[in-house]
């Protein structure tokens, strides 16, 4: 499979990255390339530029930062699968890299790149939405920083502009316990269905691939506020979301798998 | 990296490492893509988009004056080109339905990835560019999709048949005594089975490379192929070359399970293309256009029944099946029932037999063999079949094959289906292999897990195969219609310095014959391992050959190999005694060195003799100079390799899930040359068909498109989803060829299948469940768990 033409620039620092990006409506960042260059080939993204910010490597660490853990962008999967930092303070970060594709995907995919693409399907994002992490991003106006529940807008669509740049996840700490459900098929797939449940205070329930972005389980969450049974709640747990249907699983399997999963998440929790 | 056959000691049987692994692993071996080669033009071929239509208008001039392109083709611009249509080489019946098919759709498309049009341009990149500019338009026609409805003939694939029947095949030695069967049986099971479209995936796409001499007026055609033999007399017969004109060389292939026994579009695309711009031509196969431009396996609807005695003793098998031929027969795409059609009964003793394939034309990609071709179906239909029989008498699974097996004082066994099965002991396999599962006790620990309530289900799956391979005699294959013939040939030749060189008509890509045909030349002529060079795959070095498909290759060609190397030694034993003075009743030759009995020192090495058969000196009277023979071996029978797989599994009753704990089997191959290799086939074989069990399907929508050609949606297993396998044998010698071997190229993917299915269903039974389709997904099976409970 061909992509169609596109010009390749290197990025030098962040700074060039956002002035190169700004030279070219159509241009995209590339990381790891490995959401980005799929959709290349299927033609189904046709850049005609690409900013490579690959060798920033000053966005690639993780830090800690007394009441957060920062990630920089840059940081590949499996960094955060095996950072020690992150396996003592935020484990679940850690398992969740882990089950990403498969030791290649992980060795060149990014977690700013996965949080950036914003794909429904993905681990990290709704890991990520559960954790109540926030996104840093740096444009032409500065600064901001995004929380999650604002971040995933729709199908591939995030609250970056296109001439942001992602620099930073912060995941704040204090999380008591968690449990990450993958269901899937083959080891490196993607999720049919994913469960993300964090304990940090009150508990939190985001899902994968049950919509066109990553979803928060106000069913379940609402319900468990109210004092509901680990059953009452999972059986709540697909309340306003409407999964798609693909070769995989049909929209209805995926509610019953949201189901089965969340409640043994929350068996897990517990 | 070879191991040296060592002092009187025989290499056979040893696990020797592949000698053609190292230059594959570091990326030396050179695949069709590549192969560089200066001014070659690349073509991309723009396929149809629509399931059955009429090609209204295809525009090009757009994509004429894209950047690079040096010509578009459409069907008619390449009439001229063609001496014939595209062969299929198994007319299965006299009356068998073929259409006309070429290289390029003329008027109607009658599938998705039809070719309706070439691109010839200087890169590749711009030939894809350019095909995106063509326009074409399509009448849409109803597509003929699902199987029983193509056969009611409501809408036509191919509109001047008047039907989508192909053929009708039957097998049915006394239709009377079958009928009485059934009618005095106690017991009937009637099952009907779904065999899935499958996508062969080979880890290499396909890749031609066509290269004319324009003064000299030859071609050497490069192809990923399995049969560089088959498509070379093909190919020169399609294009009106003259087969002296035409070196056919399949270099390092990847992997083809059968998809690579054809002769495809491109090959004669870009030998027609090379004639006409007097250029190299090149084509390489993008992975989702494999998915739709390759041939598919599997697609069957069977219905299977069975008639027993009040004791389950089987009275008679018949089998009914609608089989997808796809849009157009390729080379062998008839044929595939047919190599299950003797094999419906299995391993068990039957009088009453009957068979009866419909094939039928799909607006879908032509299927055809696909690893195991045939026989895959027909041991999935008789085990699952035969589990239900034992559902429906109240024994076991493993009690019910007990009571049916073929016994060992019965071989050679004359099949009721024809056959004459080579040998086997039967019963000790299958005891072997469910001592070493612990059968018995894993039917307590299902026993207690049912008892506890848990949610978890264990289920054990039974699967005894039995196969025929070897794909010869020639004379059985004509009797089939099948029109080629099933020898093989093979030359052994002393070179000058005692180097050997063995050219096989085999056509390996991934077997490793390289190392098995030497460690067989090894043994007989006891000179290393190294010294030994097999060529293969290209017919200018290798004219005659039969190629590689249908686990053929080692007890066919490697036996050719095995009767050549004997006629050497046979030659060097008579000049080895004319320069001894002796009588050849005198020598002995043992590690590569004739020495007179009873004479200590009185010896002559293999080296020497070759040397004196080379400046032909001093040879004994009539005796023609070099120490070569060559030998086309037609063996006498078919071999039939036979074991038994099992599974153990367990299933998530809330997700659907199955997982598999363990995988168990006992393959009897008759005597094994390189166990490390059979080991290999045993391995990606069981994989391939617990592909077919738990993930992999060619899903099409009722218009006729398919919806996962790609790998991203297409599910091919990998190691991690596999336990380890517990592989171990029984060793019953075939009496069909001198080295005893049977074949295991297929074997695994023959078996596992339904064990796997067997195995799904034994987990769920309790909860009613009795059929599960494959692939058994999780929604599959989680569906089939309600669907029980409900009723
Ligand atoms: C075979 C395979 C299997 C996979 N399996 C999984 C899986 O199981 N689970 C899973 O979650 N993911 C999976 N992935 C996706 C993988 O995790 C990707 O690497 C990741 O989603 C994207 O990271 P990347 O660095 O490769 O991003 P890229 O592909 O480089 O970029 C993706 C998008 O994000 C943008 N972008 C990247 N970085 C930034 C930034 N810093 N600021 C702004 N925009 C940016 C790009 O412009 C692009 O639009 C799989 C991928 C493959 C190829």
């Amino acid at each position: 499979m061909y992509p169609s033409k596109f010009d390749y620039v290197r990025a030098l620092s962040v700074d060039d990255a956002l002035e190169k990006i700004a030279s070219d409506e159509e241009a995209k960042f590339i990381a790891g390339g490995h959401s980005l260059v799929p959709l290349m080939k299927f033609r189904l993204a046709t850049p005609s530029l690409l900013v490579d910010i690959g060798g920033l490597h000053d966005l690639s660490y993780i830090k800690d930062e007394g009441d957060h853990l920062a990630i920089g962008a840059l940081t590949r999967h499996t960094e955060v699968e095996h950072s020690q930092l992150l396996q003592a303070e935020l484990p679940m970060l850690s398992y969740v890299a882990s089950l990403v594709g498969d030791p290649q995907v992980r060795h060149r995919g990014t977690i700013g790149g996965s949080v950036a693409h914003g794909d429904g399907a993905s681990d990290l994002p709704a890991a990520l939405l559960a954790l109540d992490a926030s996104m840093i991003a740096v444009g032409p106006s500065g600064r901001r920083e995004i929380p999650a529940k604002e971040f995933f807008k729709g199908f591939l669509e995030t609250a970056l502009s296109p001439d942001e740049l992602l620099v930073e996840i912060k995941v704040p700490k204090g999380v008591s316990s968690w449990s990450y459900k993958k269901f899937n098929r083959r080891a490196q797939d993607w999720a049919i269905v994913g469960v993300a449940a964090v304990k940090n205070g009150s508990t939190k329930v985001a899902f994968v691939n049950m919509g066109s972005s990553p979803l928060r389980s106000t069913g379940c969450e609402d319900a468990l506020r109210s004092g509901a049974t680990i059953e009452e709640a999972a059986e709540r747990a697909a309340e306003g979301i409407e999964p798609p249907s693909d070769l995989n699983a049909s929209s209805e399997f995926r509610v019953h798998l949201a189901k089965v999963l969340t409640r043994r998440a929350l068996e897990e929790l517990s | 990296m070879t191991q040296v056959a060592e002092q009187g000691t025989s290499v056979i049987g040893k696990k020797v490492l592949r000698r053609e692994d190292p230059a594959l692993l570091a990326g030396e071996s050179k695949f069709v893509a590549d192969l560089d080669v200066p001014g070659a033009l690349n073509i991309f071929v723009l396929r149809s988009t629509a399931a059955n239509a009429r090609i209204k208008a295809i525009d090009t001039t757009a994509a004429k004056e894209s950047k690079g392109v040096v010509a578009v083709y459409v069907a008619a611009d390449l009439e001229s080109e063609w001496a014939g249509p595209m062969p299929c080489a198994w007319p299965v019946t006299a009356d068998m339905k073929n259409p006309p098919h070429y290289p390029l759709a003329k008027d109607t498309v009658r599938y998705v990835g039809d070719a309706v049009a070439v691109v010839v341009a200087e890169g590749a990149e711009e030939a894809a560019d350019a095909a995106a500019l063509i326009e074409v338009t399509y009448e849409e026609l109803p597509a003929v999709v699902d199987l029983e409805e193509a056969a009611k003939d409501t809408h036509l694939v191919h509109e001047s048949l008047g039907t989508n029947t192909s053929y009708v095949w039957e097998l049915n030695p006394n239709p009377e005594a079958l009928e009485r069967a059934f009618s005095s049986a106690k017991y009937v099971v009637s099952e009907r089975y779904i065999q899935q479209r499958l996508i062969p995936a080979a880890m290499e796409p396909r890749g031609v490379l066509a290269i004319p001499s324009p003064i000299g007026g030859d071609y050497t055609l490069y192809s990923a192929t399995q049969v560089p033999h088959i498509l070379k007399v093909m190919a020169a017969l399609t294009l009106g070359i003259a087969e002296t004109k035409l070196r056919v060389i399949a270099p390092s292939v990847g992997g083809g399970f059968g998809s690579k026994l054809n002769v495809y579009a491109e090959e004669l695309l870009c030998l027609a293309l090379s004639r006409r711009h007097r250029r190299p031509v090149r084509w390489v196969e993008e992975r989702s256009e494999g998915g739709q431009a390759t041939i598919h396996g599997r697609g069957q609807v069977q219905n299977i029944e069975l008639a027993a005695d009040e004791n389950g003793k089987l009275l008679g098998v018949r089998v009914s099946l609608i089989a997808d031929m796809g849009a157009y027969l390729q080379l062998v795409t008839p044929g595939v029932p047919l190599l299950g059609a003797f094999l419906y009964h299995g391993v068990y003793h039957v009088e009453n037999y009957g068979f009866k394939a419909v094939g039928v034309f799909t607006n879908k990609t032509p299927t055809d063999a696909y690893r195991g071709a045939g026989r895959p179906e027909a041991t999935y239909a008789i085990e699952r079949a035969m589990d239900a029989l034992a559902r429906k008498v109240g024994v076991d699974p493993a009690e019910i094959r007990r009571r049916n097996l073929i016994q060992p004082e019965q071989f050679p066994y004359n099949s009721p289906a024809g056959l004459v099965f080579d040998s086997g002991d039967y019963p000790a396999n299958f005891k072997v292999a469910l001592d070493r599962l612990g059968y018995s006790k894993l039917r307590e620990e299902q026993a207690q897990r049912r008892a506890s309530g848990s949610r978890r289900h264990l289920g054990i799956g039974i699967s005894f195969f039995v196969e025929m391979c070897g794909l010869a005699p020639s004379r059985v294959l004509a009797s089939l219609n099948y029109s080629a013939g099933g020898w093989e040939s093979a030359t052994v030749r002393v070179l000058p310095t005692s180097k050997v060189q063995v050219v096989t008509g085999t056509a390996p890509h991934g077997q490793g014959h390289e190392t098995s045909w030497a460690m067989i030349v090894a043994d007989k002529l006891g000179v290393p391992l190294e010294d030994i060079e097999v060529l293969h795959s290209d017919t200018a070095i290798a004219p005659h050959g039969m190629d590689t498909y249908g686990s053929r290759s080692l007890s066919v060609g490697g036996t050719a190999v095995h009767l050549a190397t004997e006629r050497v030694l046979d030659k060097a034993r008579k000049l080895a005694a004319h320069q001894l003075e002796v009588s050849e009743e005198d020598l002995e030759y043992s590690s590569g060195v004739f020495s007179v009995k009873g004479v200590p020192g009185k010896v002559m090495p293999l080296a020497g003799v070759a040397f004196e058969a080379f400046t032909a000196h001093n040879l004994p009277d009539g005796m023609e100079p070099n120490l070569e023979a060559s030998v086309s071996w037609d063996p006498p029978n078919f071999t039939f390799p036979y074991g038994t797989h099992l599974a153990v599994v367990e299933v998530d009753e809330e997700t659907g899930k199955v997982e598999l704990l363990r995988y168990l089997s006992i393959d009897d191959c008759g005597n094994q040359i390189n166990p490390l290799i059979v080991e290999g086939q045993i391995h990606g074989g069981i994989v391939q068909g617990i592909a077919q069990a738990l993930y992999e399907e060619a899903v099409y929508d009722r218009d006729g498109n398919l919806l996962n050609p790609s790998l991203a949606d297409y599910l091919v297993p990998s190691a991690a989803e596999m336990p380890s396998f517990e592989l171990g044998q029984t060793v019953t010698p075939s009496p069909t060829n001198p080295l005893g071997v049977k074949g295991i190229g297929e074997a695994g993917t023959i078996a596992s299948t339904p064990a796997i299915m067997n195995a799904i269903v034994d987990a769920l039974s309790h909860l009613g469940v009795t059929n599960i389709e494959m692939p058994a997904s999780p929604e599959r099976v989680w569906r089939a768990i309600q669907d029980a409970v409900a009723s």
